[in-house]
């Protein structure tokens, strides 16, 4: 099972190869259910899927809803030891639910040997939050501390998902805030371009927890009606809570055992906003970089990009930023270019949007349609048309962005599978 | 294959505000005598490590975005411009450098204080903490230092993630997507954080601070230079692979060592813990430094102490090889060589 001793670096295949990245499984939960029939379907019409939080108490917060994902009763644990399957937190099983669902759409069973990379902001806190209340309330006391301590870390949820899956690989867990996900799934490609690997689960994962949504809400970025991003009246983003992985491998790898193809990825660009920790700069520099150095990387025009899954998160300047980012990156093709953000349906799911979003990006290449959002008046520095209602379309490329916190910017560009 | 050297070294730690102080508390052998810290519902307060205070006045840290920010973030700075100012970095425009900051706990000081908060009284919970309560707050800081916006990652993992941020430095060297790198390891000391570990080892200090190695793919000066020899893919403890076996394999992925090699180890006065790790290295006749052992279980900050600390004995020329071995407690375990090498 476990390879022989080998080192990182130097890489013996590293070889600034041009190889194609493809996309050869896709898993997804979200508030929409889970699984990718669900999902796509949910992002088809466009629906909503807000409802109040139950997960804690926020009966004393300025807003009270979120998109909260329905944990199915049984879990596909597999090769996880009972133990350890019974000490899973809410992250570990978001991820693990999008985990499997990648796996047996790769039909990766024989496969031993993977890395991981994921992406997430705050692993395992809802873990963290209870340690800290039973420190607090019983300082006496240590029954299941140790066990919270162990599960609250990142890398423990990987562990959980390399157990389940009965597979062994070197785990790295970008936290970029809500880049992480693409920066995940960006990297991840890049090493089976450089020739460092040949087949790559990634994605990204957060749970909803009441550090984070209380950080939203006292910032005052949450939506106290309803997150309509690039809307001129916007007021905030909703936060939400789920997972998606992907399975990445090189064409060569796929086409020899037969794989099914779902996408490939065609760029990857990354960037940072030095501006300031929670604001973008008002022309979105990092934004237009970022988006910039994806298409460099994809080796196409703006004009060749069919449509734009933004970030799109409902704040006044995350969307204007981003709006102006993205008419001076299409220039002339800025009216031609359909734009919309999924958000305005599952919410902003932070280390997991990159990751989900980029899940939406491959349902609408492979589906042929506009994933659309409910605005009232856009805002009218959008030089680019919205996708207001479920449409289809002729689509060949998809961009994704994803911007964060500290001025993390992230870019993927995924293709048709031809 | 292209080459890749160290050029800069950084440290912040519970022996003082650079890497000289680093070098004399290792040199000395000595633990740094540890302080107390006070745990809410006890009498008796936790032992810990912390880095010495006051903060130095460099003008660096006066930068308006660490005013209000978190200890690992000053920290991280100060070991960061240390690594590249001795690396003799000067930012030219359209200089792409890459920053990769690794982080186990993270910023836990302002995390813990927010959280108080949001449990207490949502509507009072302080919007200042909360950015600073993000992973990459320290990393984003640092970049906008710099006024780098070159690629910048930051990492969550044990220890031994220091090793894989270096090989990951030296990946984007080689595919031309930075044009110099610098990578951070840091943590702050909470009573949360000491509290979370006396669960596994209770005689165990933690510590705090920070490490900074810097990174190109040019030959730093005439004559001699450090350059990276080899990090091993990590060894997780997962699906039958013991830590034991994993330590093992770990040791015999290195290059062979020469007799003026030094390893710098991950041993922590934990006998069951450092037992694997004491195995695995048996045979080892060279020199050998334990920075756990003296300045602390300073997480993510000792990975890149231990780096810094082999790093410095190239550099003074007491060494001509370096090993490091970081044996996670939890997650992986990792090496890597580092030699003099001539340029050619």
């Amino acid at each position: 099972m476990h390879p022989l001793p080998r080192v990182l670096f130097p890489s013996k295949g590293r070889k600034n190869s041009d190889a194609k990245v493809v996309v050869t499984g896709a898993g997804i939960v979200t508030a929409f259910g889970s699984g990718w029939e669900a999902n796509a379907s949910g992002f088809r019409e466009g629906r909503r899927s807000f409802q109040p939080v139950t997960l804690f108490d926020v009966s004393r917060h300025r807003v009270k809803v979120a998109a909260q994902a329905a944990i199915p009763d049984s879990l596909p644990t597999r090769h996880l030891r009972r133990g350890t399957a019974r000490r899973m937190d809410r992250s570990s099983k978001l991820l693990l639910i999008a985990a499997a669902e990648a796996w047996d759409q790769a039909r990766l069973e024989g496969t031993n040997e993977m890395p991981v990379v994921l992406g997430t902001t705050s692993g395992g806190m809802g873990l963290g939050e209870t340690y800290y209340r039973q420190a607090i309330d019983h300082p006496n006391v240590a029954k299941g501390q140790a066990r919270r301590v162990v599960h609250y870390l990142a890398q423990t949820q990987a562990m959980v998902v390399e157990e389940a899956l009965g597979f062994y690989g070197p785990i790295l867990t970008i936290a970029n805030a809500c880049a992480s996900g693409s920066n995940a799934i960006g990297h991840a490609a890049d090493m089976i371009r450089s020739g460092q690997a040949e087949l790559v689960l990634t994605g990204g994962y957060d749970a909803l927890s009441e550090l984070v949504f209380t950080g939203f809400d006292s910032l005052q970025a949450l939506s106290p009606t309803q997150c309509r991003p690039f809307d001129a009246r916007r007021d905030g983003l909703a936060l939400g809570e789920g997972a998606a992985v992907l399975i990445l491998e090189s064409e060569e790898h796929a086409r020899a055992r037969s794989a099914q193809v779902l996408a490939t990825v065609a760029g990857y660009g990354a960037a940072t906003d030095c501006h300031h920790l929670t604001q973008p700069q008002p022309q979105g520099n990092a934004a237009l970089q970022s988006m910039r150095l994806a298409c460099a990387d994809a080796r196409l025009e703006p004009r060749q990009i069919s449509y734009v899954n933004a970030h799109g998160t409902g704040t006044p300047l995350n969307d204007s930023a981003e709006a102006a980012a993205i008419n001076q990156w299409a220039e002339e093709m800025a009216g031609e270019i359909p734009v919309s953000s999924t958000k305005a349906c599952i919410g902003h799911l932070l280390g997991a949007a990159g990751a989900v979003e980029a899940v939406v990006c491959l349902m609408a290449l492979q589906g042929q349609w506009l994933p659309p959002m409910s605005v009232g008046a856009p805002d009218p520095v959008c030089r680019f048309p919205l996708v207001l209602k479920p449409s289809n379309a002729k689509l060949h490329y998809a961009l994704s962005n994803s911007f964060g916190f500290g001025g993390a910017n992230a870019t993927l560009i995924f293709g048709r599978n031809p | 294959m292209s080459r890749v050297f160290i050029h800069g070294i950084g440290a912040v730690s519970p022996a003082g505000w650079n890497v000289c102080s680093l070098r004399q508390a290792l040199d000395s052998g000595v633990p740094i005598p540890a302080s107390p810290l006070e745990r809410p519902g006890w009498k008796r307060p936790l032992q810990v490590r912390l880095v010495p205070q006051p903060i130095p006045k460099l003008p660096h840290l006066a930068h308006a975005r660490l005013r209000r920010t978190s200890p690992m973030s000053i920290y991280a700075a100060a070991a960061g411009m240390e690594a590249l100012q001795n690396g003799g970095y000067s930012p030219v425009p359209a200089h792409r450098l890459g920053v990769i900051f690794c982080v186990t706990a993270g910023c836990v000081q302002y995390t813990r204080r927010f959280y108080d908060e949001a449990w207490r009284n949502p509507p009072g919970a302080s919007p200042l903490l909360f950015p600073e309560t993000v992973f990459n707050a320290p990393g984003s800081h640092f970049g906008a230092i710099l006024e780098s916006s070159a690629v910048n990652y930051t990492l969550v993992g044990d220890p031994g993630t220091f090793l894989q941020a270096l090989a990951l430095a030296a990946g984007w060297l080689q595919d031309g997507k930075a044009d110099s790198c610098l990578v951070v390891g840091a943590e702050e000391i909470d009573w949360i954080t000491a509290d979370a570990y006396r669960h596994f080892a209770k005689g165990v200090v933690c510590g705090e601070g920070a490490g900074a190695v810097y990174l190109s793919g040019k030959f730093p000066n005439e004559g001699e230079g450090i350059e990276l020899i080899a990090i091993t893919e990590p060894g997780l403890y997962l699906n039958g692979m013991s830590r034991t076996e994993a330590i093992r394999k770990m040791r015999t992925a290195l290059p062979p060592a020469g007799v003026a090699a030094i390893l710098s180890d991950s041993i922590a006065s934990w006998p069951s813990r450092d037992r694997d790790e004491l195995a695995a290295w048996a045979d080892w006749k060279g020199a050998r430094v334990s920075s756990r052992v003296v300045l602390g279980e300073g997480l993510m900050a000792a990975g890149a102490w231990q780096c810094v600390a082999a790093l410095d004995h190239l550099r003074a020329g007491r060494h001509r090889t370096a090993f490091v071995s970081i044996a996670g407690g939890h997650q992986q375990a990792i090496a890597a060589c580092f030699s003099m090498a001539t340029n050619g």
